[in-house]
């Protein structure tokens, strides 16, 4: 086992792909000789050449534009969006083309396109650099939506990806880059479709992913020394979004808070709470609820700290699940 | 009066380099090889006509595309399509590029392209499909070798580009024909397709039919320039203009945009000046934007009946073969008629076979709750 950064696990990714399969071509906004803002395709121009991987000109929608006519062409593109804010101008391309080519032509035509996008906040980033989009994503039938959380899922979900069938947005948490873990590679973990219990727990469920991941397991620490155990599931693929693994564990805790950077209001976390009732009703002891980024455009850098999830707003989202059985006093005034 | 030193007066200014950008523009003029009477200009040094069989093949595909568009806008009329767009009007544009390319060759149509793909000799059922509502696209694009008509009316610029590369890149000259309207050239997409072809020498053909409206907007609504055409020069892409109601002249434009792309020398814009006959759809009202006497002096220019007179002075085409190609066009309306009488067979469980390659569990459970709907609907009617 060696410590591995997750930058270096999907740069490895990236590179291992391109020497299994020739198909697999890489481009983007300085993703060639420099390797990337954040150096995940470093080396890659220089290893495969520069017809595998190369700068374009600086255009998101002709990135993605050209991505589906490479796919039509018989190749699998893997390209980034320098960040998760600049990705906008695509998203026509994403909506109309990269997630609908399949349905539209039965089958005849697809779009084996990764898009990579480096997404979230955590970083002291300036504004149009943090932002969590996976929502406007994960509404689009036809995209699967993936974002890892750990060094190992890192490398394992971006290679599934490429070699997916299907179009995959690919949401890379920027605050998790340079974290490292010891990791042997190639790393293979579970499949797409599947969350994981990243801690075992009894007493409530945090469900989270991305850059959320680690917050959640810094709260059950602390929730424990509260006497409570709690357990965290990653949910790593939001589309196909794994309701089996969630509903077994909240079924198990009674109890769930869904943690995510983005702001909350029509949010996943919104789908993922009323996927949990209507699976565990039953076995829910108090109502699902959410820490989410507040509903504000993402906040100057000196702000950030209030907008994101913390542990202890996280830990006071646990302590609120009705534990003695009194209904929360927020919605008491209601 | 200022008087100038006679220092400066002395230093002779030095000659001009040539202008990088003078060969990529298009001529000041809309080429043209016969005049709207059809008779022949001069031949033009850049753009030989096409060989005289070529142009009875063209002749004889412009009147089936124009009774196929007739025959769309009728069958439109009895609701059996839910809107059609007609290309009357275009027909020199719409089945002049076809000729141009092989077959191997990538299209990139719009939805007013649907003449075009009956050119291309796509089944005029499955082209009719979009609009019919069984589906999307009814052709096979990766058999066709045609992408789905495209309805965000600029996208398909970029995917052109990309698809050109990637068949260079493994070796093959396909050459990309992307279509596109007068107001899809405001679009963004159409910007970075023709930047990205240019950069990365794609072979591309961007062939816009300026047919003066884009639904009710008038092309001095899209454009300062003083033509379309000009907008390849900003890229680095030869371009040129041409009067898009003279057959022999879009034909020999476009094979001279093919042969330049397919050489290696990336991508060509050519902006061919046209005219939409009809509303912008069936829906549409063209009389409050448009009136009658423009419609008339370019009924006055007719590509077909152009293109007819030229292939008779030349002694190509007689009454016979006029006769002849008319009760093809009339025998193609007739099965296609017949055929779109038939309400086609949808089957619902067919929305979750396209999503994804394997469905989503999601989509599984959303199935099996429209299966038990379907079967209950059945056993109530039942």
């Amino acid at each position: 086992m060696a410590s591995m950064t997750m930058a270096k696990a999907l740069n490895t990714a990236l590179a291992d792909a391109m020497l299994d399969d020739d198909r697999v071509v890489v481009f983007g906004e300085d993703v060639g000789q420099l390797g990337g803002v954040f150096r995940i395709t470093d080396g890659l121009a220089a290893r495969f050449g520069d017809k595998r991987c190369f700068d374009t000109p600086l255009a998101e929608a002709g990135i993605v534009g050209f991505a589906v006519g490479l796919a039509m062409s018989g190749l699998r593109p893997v390209v980034e969006m320098q960040f998760d804010a600049f990705g906008y101008p695509a998203f026509e391309q994403i909506a109309s083309h990269v997630a609908k080519l399949r349905n539209r032509t039965r089958s005849a035509l697809t779009a084996p396109i990764v898009i990579r996008i480096p997404y979230a906040g955590g970083i002291g980033g300036v504004e149009h650099h943090c932002d969590s989009s996976e929502a406007y994503y994960a509404h689009t039938p036809g995209l699967k939506v993936v974002t890892p959380a750990t060094v190992a899922d890192a490398y394992s979900l971006l290679r599934s990806a490429i070699d997916d069938p299907d179009p995959v947005i690919f949401l890379e948490p920027k605050k998790l880059y340079f974290a490292s873990d010891e990791t042997q590679l190639p790393a293979r973990t579970e499949p797409f479709g599947r969350a994981v219990v990243r801690r075992p727990g009894t007493d409530a469920t945090l469900v989270a992913y991305g850059p959320a991941v680690p917050v959640a397991l810094a709260a059950a620490e602390a929730a424990q020394e509260e006497g409570w155990n709690v357990e965290v599931v990653d949910v790593r693929t939001i589309v196909p979004f794994d309701d089996g693994t969630i509903a077994a564990s909240v079924r198990k805790t009674g109890r769930c808070v869904v943690v995510h950077e983005a702001q909350g209001f029509a949010g996943v976390g919104a789908e993922i709470a009323a996927r949990v009732q209507e699976r565990c009703f039953h076995s829910l002891h108090a109502p699902v609820l959410r820490v989410a980024g507040l509903d504000i455009p993402y906040p100057a850098p000196m702000l950030e700290h209030t907008h994101l999830p913390s542990v202890d707003r996280v830990l006071d989202t646990v302590a609120r699940l009705q534990w003695d059985d009194q209904p929360d006093e927020r919605w008491v005034t209601v | 009066m200022t008087t100038t030193p006679r220092a400066v007066r002395r230093k002779a200014r030095p000659a001009a380099p040539p202008d990088p950008a003078r060969p990529l523009l298009p001529s000041s003029e809309q080429i043209r090889l016969l005049d709207p009477a059809g008779t022949p200009l001069p031949a033009h040094p850049d753009y030989p006509a096409p060989p005289v069989e070529v142009l009875v093949e063209l002749y004889r595909r412009m009147v089936l595309g124009r009774r196929f568009d007739l025959q769309a806008t009728a069958l439109t009329k009895q609701g059996r399509l839910a809107v059609y767009p007609s290309a009357r009007g275009q027909e020199a544009c719409q089945v002049g590029a076809i000729l141009a390319l092989r077959d191997d060759d990538w299209v990139f149509p719009t939805y007013r392209e649907s003449m075009a793909l009956t050119a291309r000799g796509i089944d005029p059922v499955e082209v009719l499909t979009l609009l019919r509502g069984d589906w999307h696209c009814g052709y096979d694009p990766a058999v066709r070798r045609t992408a789905p008509q495209c309805t965000p009316l600029a996208t398909q610029c970029v995917h052109a580009a990309g698809l050109a590369y990637g068949e260079a890149y493994q070796g093959r000259d396909t050459v990309a024909l992307a279509f596109l309207g007068d107001g899809a050239t405001s679009e963004g997409d159409f910007h970075e397709g023709v930047n990205f072809a240019a950069v990365f020498k794609a072979p591309v053909v961007y062939f816009v039919q300026n047919n003066q409206y884009a639904i009710s907007v008038p092309l001095s609504r899209q454009t300062a320039a003083p033509s379309l055409a000009y907008k390849g020069v900003g890229y680095g892409v030869r371009s040129e203009q041409v009067d898009g109601n003279d057959p022999v002249a879009v034909l020999a434009v476009l094979t001279r945009a093919v042969a330049h792309a397919r050489a290696g020398h990336g991508p060509f814009l050519v902006e061919a000046h046209t005219y939409r006959m009809e509303p912008h759809t069936n829906a549409d009202d063209a009389g409050r934007y448009r009136d009658a006497d423009e419609v008339a002096r370019w009924q006055d220019r007719d590509p077909v009946v152009r293109l007819e007179t030229y292939l008779r002075d030349r002694g190509a085409l007689d009454d016979t073969t006029v006769a002849r190609v008319a009760a093809q066009a009339e025998e193609y309306a007739a099965d296609l008629r017949e055929r779109m009488h038939d309400k086609p067979n949808v089957d619902p469980l067919t929305l979750f076979d396209h999503v994804y390659a394997e469905p989503t569990p999601q989509l599984v459970e959303q199935r099996a709750q429209v299966r038990a709907e379907l079967a209950a609907d059945q056993e109530g009617a039942g």
